[in-house]
């Protein structure tokens, strides 16, 4: 860079009095191999040395795991482990329950990703068409619920719906009735808490979208003679379509991943598993079962389905023309 | 067209189902609040009323004392802490990287980043629960049961999208700024520390708080990595508490109550930043 080597008279030593602004990067004086680097390397150097051993590595063994023979006297290191090539896979793909839970898996997200955009596409809309006051209670409310941590968004609905002392059975008049007993019942009291804890942010997404469309475009299509519809149609949802794309991918990342609420609301899984979603039973499978390679290669079949979104995801990010 | 009498009825019925949508999504939050406050002999009512006249703070007592709550909070606040000031850090340089150079593999390192926030982190935790036992035959600190070992797969795990928020902050300040102090000699630490770094700020303000969630509710790390009940954190201690009959809801609902306090209060002091970060990120 031209400029930094005109300036470079400025710099006349150490003197203290300069201010520390101009001091000069202890990088500039450096010669031999190390200042062939180039810079944005150095700006990425902290981040490789947490994620390759803490991410890669892991993701490495993830897939390593998976094609070995490992339950708990490899892990205790008692006996050797020992390559078994697919084994895992085509227990896993030949087992009836991993069917059945990956078609609850795929039904739970898809309930929970489109009552969640719904929702939170309504009180977006809902936020642009309301007074300050109304406004400023469903934006704290929605933070509240945004922030409520998923443990505490669990417990708190469990004690809402708790049999014998809960507020719902009080109302509705249906004391003794057990919400988590019935498998549909209890997805769908699940399926509650996820969208309370995630549809603030699609609102919030949404509206600071809406909010970000200039008035002047608005105003002109208006004075075009386009009506409501059409503003909202060929205006404000191509505008929209960018954030719209990520509000759903991430819904999708999300509830195909949840964990923490089923765990907890049924107990790990349910009444003999019937509440099962792809993460739990991985994880039931390895450290309960203590199969730790079957578990791991649940959790190689459940990235390969992500990765697909999230190639899905990339190519239209492409295509809306952002710049990567 | 709709006449003005038709648009203040239809405003004034979206005010109502704002003010009513508003209340139904807080209320949770209320009950949880109210109940960790109740006595004991309301809790156990079967018939819950939705107000106390004897607010009492012995749930809370119970909660810190007999249960150790404190500590589990103290445990928490440490972990988040650490996460989102190293995080924030390693992701502002990480930011500043792919967004101010252009250079060789930098569409393939994002679209790593991107990849790497949808790696199910649950399914890691089999090799990490490994990895860390390993770890702490050479580095106890870092090892199964130990504060560090949470520490270090949080900041992992937070990284990738507080890299991929903090782009688009970065990317929003414009590049004349650094040219002109760049012109007048200021060296590249300089700009990276006294130019881009505040004008960021906001932007690492939104994204700590993502870092701060993934930290402060992260339960499934905890509960693998952590086997004794010394270096528990919130929810894993939280979900010991709960059992799927004889439930102390008041000391439940007084646990949660701390729990949720501090993502509350962090929410409310950066909300603006984050709607604006949010909106900026259409503009571009």
């Amino acid at each position: 860079m031209p400029a930094t080597t005109v300036t470079a008279p400025a710099d006349r030593g150490d003197s203290p009095a300069r201010p520390a602004g101009g001091a000069p990067a202890p990088g500039r004086r450096r010669s031999g191999p190390l200042a062939r680097i180039p810079v944005p390397l150095w700006l990425l150097l902290p981040a490789a040395l947490v994620l390759i051993p803490l991410f890669g590595y892991p993701l490495y063994q993830l897939g390593l795991l998976s094609v070995l023979e490992f339950g708990q006297p490899q892990a205790s290191g008692g006996v050797p482990t020992e390559f078994v090539g697919l084994s895992n896979y085509t227990d896993v793909l030949g087992d009836g329950q991993f069917w059945s839970v990956l078609g609850q898996t795929l039904a739970f997200a898809a309930f929970c990703v489109l009552t969640t955009l719904a929702v939170g596409a309504t009180c977006a809309v809902l936020l642009t068409r309301v007074g300050r006051w109304p406004r400023l209670m469903l934006m704290f409310g929605a933070l509240g619920a945004w922030a409520a941590p998923a443990m505490t968004g669990s417990t708190v609905w469990m004690f809402l719906l708790d049999t014998n002392t809960g507020l719902v059975n009080e109302v509705l008049g249906t004391q003794g009735h057990n919400w988590m007993y019935d498998k549909w019942s209890a997805f769908a009291m699940v399926a509650v808490v996820v969208v309370w804890h995630s549809f603030p942010f699609v609102m919030i997404t949404l509206y600071a979208g809406i909010q970000a469309i200039p008035d002047s475009v608005l105003e002109a299509a208006r004075l075009d003679g386009a009506g409501t519809v059409t503003v909202f149609r060929r205006i404000m949802l191509p505008m929209l379509r960018p954030l719209l794309v990520i509000v759903v991918i991430q819904s999708i990342i999300w509830d195909f991943k949840v964990f923490t609420q089923i765990y907890v609301m049924t107990g790990g899984g349910g009444i003999a598993g019937q509440n099962l979603v792809l993460n739990v039973y991985a994880y039931q499978k390895a450290f309960v079962a203590e199969n730790y390679s079957l578990g791991a290669a649940i959790g190689v079949l459940m990235t390969l389905i992500l990765l697909a979104v999230t190639a899905v995801y990339v190519r239209s990010l492409r295509r809306s023309g952002e710049e990567l | 067209m709709i006449s003005k009498r038709d648009n203040r009825v239809l405003r004034q019925g979206a005010n109502t189902a704002a003010v009513v949508l508003a209340l139904l999504t807080v209320f949770p939050l209320y009950w949880m609040v109210l109940s960790a406050l109740k006595p004991k002999g309301e809790i156990t009512s079967a018939h819950p009323r939705p107000w106390t006249f004897a607010p009492t703070l012995e749930n809370f007592r119970g909660a810190l004392g007999v249960s150790g709550f404190g500590r589990y909070f103290l445990n928490s606040m440490a972990v988040a802490v650490v996460v989102v000031v190293v995080s924030a850090a390693i992701a502002f340089l990480a930011a500043v990287a792919l967004s101010r150079f252009r250079f060789r593999f930098r569409t393939t390192i994002l679209i790593m980043f991107l990849v790497a926030q949808m790696v199910p982190v649950e399914a890691l935790t089999i090799p990490l629960f490994f990895l860390v036992r390993d770890i702490g035959t050479v580095a106890p600190g870092f090892g199964l049961s130990s504060l560090g070992s949470l520490m270090l797969v949080n900041l992992a795990f937070s990284l990738p999208f507080a890299v991929w928020m903090l782009r688009g902050f970065v990317a929003a300040v414009p590049e004349s700024l650094e040219e002109a102090a760049r012109i007048d000699g200021a060296s590249r630490f300089t700009i990276l520390w006294r130019i881009l770094f505040p004008l960021v700020a906001p932007g690492l303000a939104a994204t700590s708080v993502f870092s701060f969630i993934t930290a402060w509710n992260d339960f499934v790390f905890a509960k693998t990595l952590i086997l004794d009940t010394d270096h528990q954190t919130l929810p894993a201690a939280l979900m010991v508490f709960f059992k799927p009959d004889e439930n102390d809801w008041g000391g439940i609902m007084a646990a949660s109550t701390l729990m949720t306090v501090p993502v509350l209060v962090f929410f409310v002091l950066v909300q603006r930043h984050m709607v604006s970060g949010l909106g900026g990120a259409v503009k571009d």
